[in-house]
């Protein structure tokens, strides 16, 4: 076979990088390269620099050093026993081409995960190695994120840290059953224990750089995770306990869900059909909840239905409020921010408006019109000075008065 | 009040700003005249290339504020929004910035009321161009201009069309960012360049002074159709942060049409790949008969072969499993009855397990060779092969409900576990099915056919070992 080209390659493994769902470049320490040799900088927000037709943000450039692996798990497109063509980059090649497109503005950074080829930690030198020519001879300044290996030993791990802005370790599964199902040469301790040993070295580094003005920086944007959703039985209260447990653990930034896709090539295993994409949509809405409408995972648990799983018609704040009825209609002149938090269709910006303009004047209906999106589905909820939802809120219909309307679908929708 | 000795009650002013986006100008003026007393009302803001003849005869010397006139109250808040609302193409936004100051000197607090039209107003408007500047920083994109001249070196230049007048507020962000490169940000509405050490501005440019391409765009839009999941088309996402307006800029952007048009066809076969996990199970060990040999789910089925059925009663407690049909079996058409098949009938017999109360069946259920002049050669098949197969087996399992599978050989193996295993580690104990049969794993017979002397005496005597804990395992079970 003749020699690939790097735009082979990068098809290959730009492809084989998709089903990683995190492109976020934000949240980093600010860096710019202003007295530098090189290029780059971050400014706090991240910045998408492209959309693809999926609605995903492009951010970073996200590719596998290799889809090479010699693992076996069952949902993974680059699995040992896949027949997905193969190609493999030298780390000059990823930093060339990383810079080639941070030079034109397309990308905030690099996103750099690998197949494991001849064991971890060779492996993990290999993603190290990308980082440290970024970093060391040209002076890179952009976003870096790595996704570290487990199985690699902790020394390399660190080092790993200390170039990049992020560093992540998917859970992959939210159960361990599943995990040693599916994704057989994974343990779901060692995974643990390294995202444990991750963010002591985060807490490490944050207490060494109050004391010591140039301590080196370790990971700035923390760590995430992803998990599969739909490759197992798990059910949305599994996903968001486990979800919470390691929020609360290993002290990460996010939580990534991906909804299983089909994919080429798919193991024999997986007798799934895949979830409906809104089932990763209203989890994401519950992480949203616990990460800013100071809900309490036993909250995002109460909202799902009999089977385990939110409710997929209607959102889960919607869900929770239209089981604790008694909890509204809120008062929006009197009620605390946090009762204003649960009122479905008032997000965290709408409140922070109505908080400061009700010391101005006692709001009316229409003046929480013009603070919030939709008015019809706020106003079951709340009560104004000249509105009250008398008969509103013990309509047994309530649901399907405010669930969106069921679309007819395209007979050749995707 | 002293301030009306200055004005003259009823003048009209008008004020000509210098430049669209001059806050430090307006703020000068929106001063003078909140401390002269001038009624928003009475002003009239001309920004270059506005319709300043409409106000022709108003007055456009500046009135003198009073020597004790109070000083102007703005909160922070104001400023910090008035700076970027100033940028906005809005032509009004001079004038209802004036009249926010106004209000703010009697209502300082009047920002906080989010429910206040203007406030409203101000806010849009500071969101719009802040919008437009994070749409800048993202959607620019650099050409590569290479230079004969070796001094000058490469020069990035990019050509972008801001809906606001953002352009001389966003030079620090790319000077930040893209400090050690030379290059240049061209507009309708003025230019950008910036030399590795200092910015110039430069005159409003044109689409075509600008480079038309860069071989890099190339490798670009393969990472772009590359990176796209045809599975989980969004457009409404994509359009709601990347609108069409944006789109003749972006080298990658040609290819969306394409990729939308293309993603059922690639979602399809993304799915077909995998399809049989979407059929429906036949539910009698006929039907299976019947599927299998239409099966050409694998290129096994393509070869020219026959499909073997496994064999016994279907409420076998047994199920004894084997890799796939030889050549004989192939072409008679019964599991199990070439030379493999008649050893491991000596050793059943040998432990004493009645073949015939059995339910013998393969893991791969066709035949897989190689021609070799009148030969056909065994191949084993590759394990994506036998976890395609996997479905079968798991219908015949299904049907029969054995309470203890046999499986003979590492593909035999796979087919039950879906792993590959190492036979000497798990056999001589049983592995638990899901669906609460147990899994007992050892070697093919035709393994001990392949062997010689001391080595086939120790695996035979191994094999009937297994045979006979599996005959004991089966006493309990029954």
């Amino acid at each position: 076979m003749a020699a690939q080209t790097i735009l082979q390659k990068l098809e290959i493994l730009a492809d084989a990088a998709k089903y990683d769902a995190s492109c976020a470049s934000s949240g980093t320490a600010k860096k710019n390269s202003l007295g530098g040799k090189g290029i780059g900088s971050t400014e706090g927000m991240g910045i998408c620099h492209a959309y693809a037709p999926d609605g995903r943000c492009i951010s970073l450039l996200k590719i596998l050093l290799t889809n090479h692996c010699v693992f076996d798990c069952h949902y993974c497109v680059n699995r040992k026993s896949s027949n997905v063509a193969r190609a493999r980059f030298t780390p000059q090649e990823v930093v060339d081409l990383t810079l080639a497109f941070y030079r034109r503005n397309y990308i905030e950074g690099l996103f750099l995960s690998s197949g494991i080829v001849k064991n971890s930690n060779h492996t993990m030198e290999q993603i190290v190695e990308v980082a440290r020519i970024l970093r060391e001879e040209h002076d890179f300044r952009g976003y870096i994120h790595l996704k570290t290996i487990p199985e690699a030993d902790a020394e390399i791990v660190h080092q790993a840290g200390l170039y990049a802005d992020r560093v992540s370790i998917n859970v992959e599964l939210p159960t361990d059953s599943g995990l040693t199902r599916l994704a057989p040469d994974k343990d779901a301790r060692q995974i643990e224990g390294a995202m444990g040993k991750v963010k002591s070295d985060l807490v490490e580094a944050k207490d060494a750089r109050k004391r010591f003005k140039h301590a080196p920086r370790f990971a700035p944007a923390g760590q995430s995770t992803q998990m599969i959703v739909g490759a197992d039985a798990a059910t949305d209260a599994d996903i968001v306990g486990k979800a919470s447990r390691l929020y609360d653990n290993f002290r990460l930034r996010r939580v990534y869900y991906s909804a299983f896709s089909p994919i080429p090539d798919a193991s024999a295993v997986l007798p799934l059909k895949r979830p409906p994409l809104i089932r990763e949509h209203r989890l994401y809405q519950s992480d949203w909840l616990m990460r800013f409408y100071g809900y309490k995972p036993s909250d995002v648990m109460q909202a799902t239905e009999a089977d385990g799983n939110l409710p997929l018609d209607i959102d889960p704040k919607l869900a929770w409020a239209l089981k604790f009825r008694e909890a509204f209609p809120v008062d929006v002149n009197r009620a605390s921010k946090e009762q204003l938090l649960r009122v479905p269709g008032l997000g965290v910006k709408a409140v922070g408006k109505i908080l400061a303009s009700r010391r101005h004047r006692a709001l009316r209906l229409d003046d929480v019109a013009l603070l919030t999106q939709s008015i019809t589905k706020v106003r079951p909820f709340i009560c104004t000075v000249d509105w009250r939802p008398i008969t509103l809120t013990d309509r047994a219909d309530l649901r399907s008065l405010l669930a969106p309307k069921a679309e007819q679908l395209e007979l050749f929708a995707a | 009040m002293t301030a009306l000795q200055h004005v003259k009650l009823g003048t009209y002013y008008v004020v000509h700003l210098p430049e669209a986006d001059d806050f430090d100008f307006w703020r000068e003026r929106a001063r003078a005249l909140v401390q002269c007393d001038v009624p928003p009302d009475r002003i009239a803001w001309v920004e270059p290339g506005g319709s300043g003849d409409l106000f022709a005869h108003g007055e456009r010397r500046m009135p003198v504020p009073p020597m004790d006139a109070k000083p102007v109250r703005a909160n922070r808040r104001f400023v910090s929004l008035a700076r970027n609302a100033i940028l906005h193409s809005d032509p009004e936004r001079f004038a209802l910035l004036y009249r926010l100051l106004w209000r703010l000197q009697s209502s300082p607090r009047m920002m906080e009321d989010k429910a206040d039209p203007d406030v409203r107003r101000v806010e849009e408007l500071d969101k719009n161009v802040r919008r437009d500047s994070h749409k800048m920083h993202a959607f620019v994109r650099f050409r590569l201009v290479e230079s004969e001249d070796e001094e000058v070196g490469e020069h990035y230049v990019a050509w972008f069309e801001p809906e606001h007048h953002i352009l001389r507020a966003n030079a620090g962000f790319f000077m930040r960012r893209f400090s050690n490169m030379r290059w240049s940000i061209l507009t309708p509405r003025g230019s950008l360049h910036w030399d590795g050490e200092t910015m110039s501005e430069g005159p409003p440019a044109e689409r075509h002074d600008a480079p038309g391409g860069d071989p890099m765009e190339d490798l670009w839009r393969t990472y772009y159709a590359s990176i796209f999941n045809p599975a989980r088309l969004k457009i409404g996402a994509m359009l709601k942060e990347m609108p069409k307006k944006y789109w003749k800029n972006m080298p990658e952007a040609s290819l969306i049409p394409e990729l939308v048009a293309g993603a059922q066809g690639r979602e399809a076969k993304m799915v077909e790949k995998g399809a049989l996990e979407f059929e429906e199970r036949p539910d009698t060990l006929a039907a299976i008969d019947k599927a299998i040999h239409a099966c050409r789910k694998c290129p096994i089925g393509s070869l020219d072969n026959h499909a073997v059925m496994g064999e016994g009663p279907q409420d076998a407690a047994l199920m004894i499993v084997g890799e796939q049909p030889g050549d004989q079996e192939d072409q008679i058409g019964r599991p199990f009855v070439g030379p493999a098949g008649q050893l491991l009938d000596v050793h059943l017999e040998k432990v004493g397990i009645d073949r015939r109360a059995a339910y013998v069946t393969n893991a791969v259920k066709h035949f897989k060779y190689v021609q070799r002049g009148k030969r056909r050669l065994h191949q084993n098949p590759g394990a994506k092969e036998i976890d395609t197969c996997r479905w079968w087996i798991e219908s015949e399992r299904a049907i029969v409900k054995p309470k203890l599978v046999l499986a003979m050989g590492a593909s035999a193996a796979r087919g039950l576990l879906g792993k590959t295993v190492s036979i000497s580690k798990v056999r001589g104990a049983p592995i638990p099915l899901e669906d609460g049969s147990e899994l007992w794993v050892t070697a093919h017979p035709s393994y001990l056919l392949r062997l010689e002397g001391p080595a086939r005496e120790e695996q035979a005597r191994l094999f009937d070992a297994d045979l006979a804990a599996v005959k004991t395992r089966l006493e309990e079970l029954a």
